[in-house]
């Protein structure tokens, strides 16, 4: 074949491919070697198997991984992406600053190459910015989510039986008896962490998402304009809180209780109900095997619909990453191949998302796992996803969640004063 | 005449020249050192200075903005509350450690070169070897709702009384304040054991000829006599206590509410989890200044009684 005839050939073939998919042949990881910079989560376990299992099918790829913890993580990202050899792969706890700073790579032709525009829209809207940096829930695409988390109730099987709970709450009325008659029966009803930073945003954001309209608490956390998180149903929400707390269904001395201590409180078997997320599925499932029950927080009347916070585990590219590409290929990967998304739940517990028509990789039968992926489906049918409260800006969770509601614990704040204060730091930290 | 004046003028220029040589050694010998202090504390400070008159994310662009980081740090309630709460600890950090220190100092007196001397110097100063955020944790853990001091607590029949203390709006400072004192109550009673080893022994036995009794000995021959070391002590203790924090890092996070926040800590958050360079070192400035303003009249004092 001449040169002229190869070129026209592949000229073809190229534009048959074009003509077949629909969009240019989508960016891949080649066949030279690439050395993927990472920079994960200590204590997280999925990336790094994931990664293991992609070198297994692409052995030009390998894995230069550097891990540090979530807040670590936090406080040296800005620094470490606008740094020399900013990282392919990139653990972001909030994408907004950086984005505003231009140091995440804008993912919109990945997004149009690989199709991920066909995935349902809320999947993708918590790790879109519009420019600028804000409002978040809009605008371009900058990061990928591994999975989508999901949060709600777990429950101790054995302390339920005891007061006779024979089935998950359908109405915050029953969940708030069910909690009355543990305390009767001298069993704490809920465990909560509230140091260093609080765990009560869980109940809070659940009981907003009972009372009030789910997405109006996403306008707050993505910072649309006007938004406002002291609204009347909200304080309905924060009232049913404090009366919990007033009425002892709290362990009194949660202030001064940290995450790790409340786990081993729920896994030793001192309370009834967890809130928390399915992060935790798959530690339940081990240590704790057929003990433990799910249940997304119920709705305020009998048959209304569910709400509960869902986060994507956010992966982002560096804006200078020198193999962006083969990143995103990965990114892709995650989210489509199927040794992946078995990886995603058996190890990370949570819904590996991706496009609707791939089928979900299969879990032990009754066990935690199972429970709250099945719990997925009817956040979707509700459209009750919320991104977290602690989320809204960098700062909210530290300066404004965390000393309000631990007032709030030591009875030095009520209901309408916190709500106040929290929207009062949201406002004082979006105009500086 | 003339050649007495030549010979002076002579002698003027040698020395202007030797003179002229010394101040030349002497700046050689500074530079070195004067460098690195330059390099790693006053330019550091400069740099502080500079940025706290900025709006800035430490990435980005940043805006000019006067003084106004300045004017929130000083009229916002919470970082007033944060600054009280430094000071709070000083009574902690300082005045227990010191107290403390000279009883252990005066009571082992007699007995430094023994056995038991040692044995008592080694065992106060232990808790100065061990790294704050150890003992932060190891005190956490103890100061627990079901850790070592409620168990003791209910064991002499104080249960009502138990509680997570850390988490405890009314008792979390003094709690971490009570972990700073035993952190530093090491380095007090090595200071003041040193210091009252080199008190002469005579003016002990004189003033117990004279009928002086222990609290006398005490109060004009102890006390006089460790002046210097209590100075150092205090103003250690007290800087100590204004830019605390690791203890409070490790045991409490800042909570309940802003109970146990100190500037050190806001300091941090501010500049690498929120993100605002310009309001972190306007703190920073306010912080260093408050402590100069402290521990400047504790040297003037000291200094006086020399």
């Amino acid at each position: 074949m001449t040169a002229k005839r190869y070129i026209q050939a592949s000229t073809i073939a190229i534009t048959a491919t074009v003509i077949a998919t629909g969009v240019y042949a989508a960016p891949s990881c080649g066949t030279d070697p690439v050395v993927l910079n990472s920079y994960f989560e200590t204590g997280f376990p999925l990336p790094t198997e994931l990664s293991k299992e992609f070198t297994k099918q692409f052995p030009n790829v390998t894995f230069n991984i550097k891990e540090d913890l979530f807040q670590t993580l936090m406080e040296n990202s800005p620094r470490v992406l606008a740094g020399d050899n900013p990282p392919d792969l990139i653990r972001l706890p909030s994408i907004s600053d950086l984005v505003k700073d231009g140091l995440l790579k804008n993912l919109d032709d990945y997004a149009t190459a690989f199709g991920w525009d066909k995935y349902p829209p809320a999947q993708l809207a918590q790790n879109r910015v519009a420019d600028g940096g804000s409002p978040r829930g809009e605008g371009s695409l900058y990061a990928m989510g591994l999975n989508y988390s999901m949060t709600g109730i777990f429950y101790n099987k054995a302390l339920a039986a005891k007061i006779g709970m024979t089935k998950p709450p359908e109405t915050v009325a029953e969940l708030e008896d069910l909690m009355a008659k543990a305390k009767a029966a001298n069993i704490p009803p809920i465990i909560i962490w509230n140091k260093p930073v609080v765990g009560l945003t869980f109940p809070l954001q659940n009981l907003m998402g009972s009372y009030g309209d789910p997405g109006a608490v996403n306008d707050w956390i993505f910072q649309r304009k006007g938004a406002n998180i002291n609204t009347p149903t909200n304080l309905t929400a924060a009232q049913h809180l404090e009366q919990w707390i007033k009425s002892g269904y709290f362990q009194d001395d949660i202030n001064s209780v940290d995450y790790a201590t409340a786990m081993s409180r729920f896994i030793g078997g001192q309370g009834l109900f967890l809130f928390n997320g399915d992060w935790e599925s798959g530690n339940f499932d081990k240590q704790m095997a057929g003990d433990v029950g799910f249940f997304l927080m119920p709705p305020a009347t009998a048959g209304g619909k569910h709400a509960a916070m869902s986060a994507p585990l956010t992966y982002g590219i560096g804006a200078n990453a020198k193999n962006a590409d083969c990143a995103a290929f990965f990114l892709n990967w995650v989210a489509t191949n199927d040794a992946a998304r078995k990886i995603d739940v058996a190890v990370g517990g949570s819904n590996p998302g991706g496009p609707v028509d791939l089928p979900m990789p299969a879990v032990a039968p009754g066990s935690v796992t199972e429970q709250t992926l099945n719990a997925g489906t009817t956040i979707a049918k509700d459209n009750g996803a919320m991104d977290f409260i602690a989320n809204a800006t960098g700062a909210i969770y530290a300066e404004a969640w965390t000393p309000t509601l631990q007032k709030m614990v030591g009875g030095r704040e009520d209901a309408a004063t916190m709500l106040k204060d929290v929207q009062d730091e949201y406002v004082k930290e979006l105009s500086r | 005449m003339a050649l007495v004046d030549g010979h002076r003028s002579r002698q003027v220029r040698i020395s202007a020249s030797v003179g002229k040589r010394t101040v030349l050694v002497a700046w050689a010998f500074i530079a070195p050192a004067f460098a690195f202090y330059a390099t790693f504390v006053l330019v550091p400070i400069g740099m502080s200075l500079y940025y706290s008159l900025l709006r800035w994310d430490g990435i980005g662009k940043a805006q000019f903005k006067g003084l106004s980081n300045y004017l929130v740090v000083l009229s916002e309630s919470d970082f007033l509350q944060i600054l009280g709460n430094a000071f709070q600890l000083v009574v902690y950090f300082t005045i227990i450690p010191v107290a403390i220190g000279l009883g252990v100092a005066s009571a082992i007196r007699n007995h430094l070169g023994g056995r038991f001397g040692a044995t008592a110097r080694t065992v106060l100063f232990i808790p100065q070897v061990i790294p704050l955020v150890a003992a932060g944790i190891a005190w956490s853990w103890m100061l627990a709702s079901n850790g070592v001091v409620n168990q003791a607590l209910s064991l002499i029949g104080l249960g009502s009384i138990t509680r997570g203390w850390l988490g405890d709006f009314d008792f979390a400072l003094p709690a971490v304040g009570l972990i700073g004192a035993w952190v530093l109550l090491g380095l007090c009673t090595m200071l003041l054991v040193t210091g009252i080893a080199r008190i002469d022994p005579n003016l002990y036995e004189a003033a117990k000829i004279d009928g002086a009794t222990a609290w006398d000995e005490f109060r004009w021959i102890t006390l006089p006599g460790l002046r210097q070391e209590i100075g150092v002590c205090v103003t250690v203790t007290v800087i100590a206590a204004l830019a605390s924090f690791d203890i409070v890092y490790i045991a409490t996070g800042g909570g309940p509410g802003l109970q146990t926040t100190v500037p050190g800590l806001e300091i941090y958050r501010l500049a690498f989890a929120h993100r605002q360079v310009g309001l972190a070192s306007a703190l920073a400035v306010v912080l260093m200044l408050l402590v100069i303003v402290c521990v400047l009249p504790i040297q003037w004092l000291t200094r006086q009684s020399k």
